[in-house]
């Protein structure tokens, strides 16, 4: 009776053939990742010292270090996120919590995921148009910044948006059956038990935002400095220009230091993604359901 | 405690407030739509103070969009719409500036229970507190009490601190009880408590609505027949989105209907 049939040994076979390829598929996705880690690792490694952290680029860029870069790169990011997180949040609470469910909210979600598939470089050039030349603020890191935010928007929406409606609808028709306002709902149950995924998707968004070169090449960072900017109407370097620049534009730049560059700039990645995935599993310990 | 007022003296188990008691609603000619499709027509009915009101019927009868309509719930579902009258005390709800005065008066319970993400106090502390209740002293209090009339307390009361959600289901529906009693409602809803609670919750809960009876009216939409026979004074059929009969509990339970559907139902026949 429980002896397996030809069709028994069939259907196992065949199992056992797409696990098989799926695993092969899972392989080959992680190769690359591991052979640039490790390509990067061993010819970027010699280059980092706290000298390359913390020194200026020397000699037209072929020695020294990139302080400027680092710090325009972070500048530039936590300007962007000052911009996009609370516009983002809050419309992405107004989208998932308030806005009724009609044809102008659905064109608006459209439009949100239309954005978020813009290329860089018409976000790029969008900056220039918008806010380098109507607003004025010229190639700036505020400039940058905005360019950069606009870029980050609608995935900040959508992260926001998933992690809100990933909170139980019966916990907010309950807080509304004991009379509770949209308000008060949100902010006593639907945002403290989403918080996590929010922060995670801000995250994780961040690091993307770190690595971008189009948006900022024409807005407001610098091929280079020879000094720290001043105020956010200036320019600035950044790593990922930087990186371009030292691999492509510069002749006799020894090879270790765009390796260099690359493995600090993945570096900043990891370590944020870190952050995040640990971040994650800090608050889903606190999850209360 | 079950026993006691299983006991009750005054004409039978399901003694309710005659036909001269107050009247708390008044339903008049209410509809409930979601977009293009009805859900409820044309129902008309009243609900007396003191009373349990037990409403049984078949899935889709619109038994829910009922309590959903008298607890103005609409507001919060752009494709539901509502029509007709529901006068409370005589006023029309509609009319009532603050929606959640509404939701104050008419507490609901849920089929399935839903522990709040808070611990069992802050679950039961959670109305309070929204309507500015702050003190740590009134608040003990209520919980307290709501916890105790819900058949709640002497299981949790060593551990109010642990979350609602980790309560079993029996007892995280008696804490929605709990939390829905912590408004001071004086009119009670419970839509199919008993889904998800096995037969000895269901019977304690039983136990507490006919004691909570004393205090406040109860509208009891059940998919137990026999659940509405034990507990409710008056009984009305829902079927496909009509109210089909209203009638005494005992009436219709020993056959005096008006219509046939109505007795096959309530033997079991179809539904």
């Amino acid at each position: 009776m429980f002896t397996a049939t030809s069709l028994n040994e069939r259907n196992d076979q065949v199992q056992r053939r797409f696990r098989l390829l799926f695993l092969v598929m899972t392989l080959l996705l992680v190769l690359p990742v591991l052979i640039i880690l490790t390509l990067l690792v061993v010819r970027g490694a010699p280059a980092i010292s706290l000298e390359f952290l913390l020194a200026y680029p020397k000699s037209g860029m072929t020695a020294g270090g990139i302080f400027p870069a680092l710090l325009g790169t972070i500048f530039l990011v936590a300007m962007a996120l000052l911009f996009s997180v609370p516009l983002g949040i809050a419309a992405a609470i107004y989208l998932s919590e308030y806005a009724p469910d009609n044809w102008l909210t659905r064109i608006i979600n459209l439009a949100i995921i239309n954005l978020a598939g813009v290329p860089s470089i018409v976000h790029a050039l969008f900056g220039v148009g918008a806010f380098v030349i109507f607003f004025g603020f010229g190639t700036s890191i505020l400039a940058a910044s905005l360019t950069l935010a606009i870029m980050t928007l609608p995935v900040v929406i959508v992260a926001t948006r998933e992690s809100l409606q990933a909170v139980p609808q019966a916990f907010r028709e309950a807080c509304w059956a004991l009379g509770a306002t949209k308000w008060q709902t949100i902010r006593r149950i639907v945002l403290p038990n989403s918080i996590s995924g929010i922060l995670t998707g801000v995250i994780l968004e961040v690091s993307r935002t770190a690595g971008e070169t189009a948006p900022i090449m024409f807005t407001g960072a610098a091929f280079f400095l020879p000094f720290l900017p001043e105020s956010v109407y200036d320019q600035t370097m950044a790593l990922s220009l930087h990186l371009f620049v030292v691999a492509t534009q510069v002749p006799d730049v020894p090879d270790h230091l765009p390796y260099g560059v690359a493995l600090v700039l993945v570096g900043i990645v990891l370590i944020m993604n870190a952050t995040s995935i640990g971040f994650r599993t800090y608050l889903r310990g606190k999850k209360k359901w | 405690m079950v026993d006691q007022l299983r006991s009750t003296p005054t004409g039978g188990p399901n003694a309710g407030p005659g036909k001269g008691a107050p009247l708390v609603l008044q339903i008049k000619d209410l509809g409930v739509r979601y977009g293009d499709k009805a859900a409820l027509t044309g129902v008309s009915l009243d609900i007396r103070e003191n009373e349990i009101f037990g409403i049984i019927g078949p899935a889709n009868a619109g038994k829910t969009s009922f309590l959903r309509a008298v607890n103005r719930m609409d507001e919060f579902d752009s494709h539901m719409h509502v029509s007709g009258e529901v006068l409370y005390h005589g006023d029309n709800i509609r009319n009532w500036r603050n929606p959640y005065a509404i939701r104050r008066r008419i507490g609901v319970v849920f089929p399935l229970p839903v522990g709040l993400p808070l611990s069992v106090y802050e679950n039961v502390a959670f109305a309070p507190r929204i309507r500015g209740v702050n003190t740590k002293k009134d608040l003990d209090i209520i919980v307290e009490r709501c916890l105790r009339r819900a058949a709640l307390w002497d299981e949790v009361k060593d551990r109010l601190e642990t979350l609602g959600s980790l309560l079993s289901g029996g007892q995280q529906q008696r804490l929605t009880i709990a939390r829905a009693l912590s408004q001071e409602p004086t009119i009670l809803m419970l839509d199919e408590f008993s889904i998800a609670v096995d037969p000895v919750t269901t019977m304690r809960i039983e136990a507490v609505l006919k004691e909570l009876k004393h205090e406040m009216t109860i509208i009891l939409v059940t998919n137990l027949v026999q659940q509405a026979n034990r507990l409710a004074d008056r009984t009305a059929l829902f079927l496909n989105g009509r109210c089909h009969e209203i009638g005494d509990t005992q009436a219709l339970f020993s056959g005096h209907v008006q219509h046939p559907e109505t007795k096959d139902y309530i033997e079991g026949r179809f539904g």
